[in-house]
């Protein structure tokens, strides 16, 4: 099931520059390929706080980075019984491989078909390269957006943002 | 909350907590956040000792461990070699060593090294096998994490994450722009 439909393509290809839905609103349904006989969607993330970092693609080193940081850090997350999901435009034999190959054991999900379009019902998809946004989520247990940011493509913004968020909405405080 | 984030140093450089090159008072401060294991930071280890010397008296130069243990089996132990070595006050020539090599880090090597510093040898071995040094690691790694290191190497200079090439020329450039203005 998709939130919104991509009938006209040029619709995508225009918003160059989204901008991502802000603090308070409800974050659209989806469902994603989580591998090859799996999904994963909004549903199953209710109850718990939950990440979603979107990225441009598997592989590219800024990305790699990011996304093992992630991993490491997962011990801090589940201090806030917060769940990460990681989404890109690629398909789930890629997401397979790269996560085999860093090490990665949260969820990858493939926005792959229709291409990008629960990155853009997030506003964050760059119609004009055809990839997501290296944009963050931070979602509370009901699913509406507390806290989002778009970082510059080539910078990876890090986990700081991430915990400041969950620090906020849970009351609780970081490990040190 | 807003959408504008923006990543800062969390943890204040001080003499007690770190090892530093330079002086405490100098108007710049360059914090390192490094992984021993890194490609990256082994290329941008020539970078840093060319900025501490073209610097001299005007930079705080401090290294902090941040070890990727996902994608670097090799690179906790190795840190805690160099703190093992820092307790002996032999901190930055095995930090030079780690880097000069950094395909070797099992942990005989880890221990040749310690003796090619002349090193309590027992010491050394005894602190690596109890992880003495695991915390202060895990510190340093934590602190880094809060302030927004996002891979290996992250610098920041005078607090502020620098989002540039770990390369000379990106890297005096930030240097220069955080000059306090007289």
């Amino acid at each position: 099931m998709q939130a919104k439909p991509i009938g006209d393509a040029r619709s995508m290809t225009d918003l160059r520059h989204e901008a991502p839905l802000p603090t308070g609103t409800p974050a659209p349904e989806f469902d994603l390929p989580s591998g090859p006989d799996a999904t994963l969607g909004l549903r199953d993330l209710h109850g718990r706080p939950a990440v979603l970092a979107f990225y441009p693609a598997d592989w590219s080193p800024v990305c790699s980075d990011q996304l093992v940081l992630y991993q490491e850090i997962r011990p801090m997350l589940e201090e806030f019984n917060a769940q990460i999901v990681g989404i890109s435009v690629d398909g789930v034999w890629c997401h397979r491989a790269f996560a085999q190959h860093r090490g990665i054991e949260f969820p990858l999900l493939a926005d792959f078909e229709p291409k990008g379009a629960v990155s853009h019902a997030f506003g964050a998809y760059r119609g004009a390269e055809g990839v997501s946004e290296r944009a963050l989520f931070v979602l509370d247990p009901d699913g509406a957006i507390h806290w989002s940011y778009v970082s510059p493509i080539d910078v990876n913004p890090g986990a700081d943002g991430i915990l400041h968020a969950l620090k906020d909405l849970t009351g609780r405080e970081a490990p040190v | 909350m807003t959408t504008t984030w923006e990543s800062f140093l969390t943890v204040p450089v001080t003499p007690e907590r770190d090892h530093i090159i330079g002086r405490p008072d100098a108007p710049l401060t360059m914090v390192e956040y490094g992984d021993y294991e890194c490609p990256f930071c082994g290329m941008a280890f020539p970078v840093t000792e060319e900025i501490i010397d073209r610097l001299g008296d005007d930079l705080l130069f401090a290294y902090r461990h941040f070890p990727l243990a996902t994608v670097h089996p090799h690179a906790a132990l190795a840190a805690e070699a160099a703190e093992a070595a820092g307790s002996q006050g032999r901190f930055w020539e095995m930090h030079g060593l780690l880097y000069a090599n950094q395909q070797r880090l099992e942990p005989p090597d880890l221990v040749a090294r310690a003796e090619m510093l002349k090193l309590d040898r027992d010491r050394f071995v005894d602190e690596l096998r109890t992880n003495a040094h695991r915390a202060k690691v895990r510190s340093d790694f934590m602190s880094g994490v809060h302030s927004g290191v996002n891979g290996t190497p992250t610098f920041f200079i005078n607090g502020r994450r620098h989002d540039g090439p770990a390369d000379l020329p990106s890297l005096m450039e930030s240097l220069q722009a955080a000059v306090p203005r007289r």
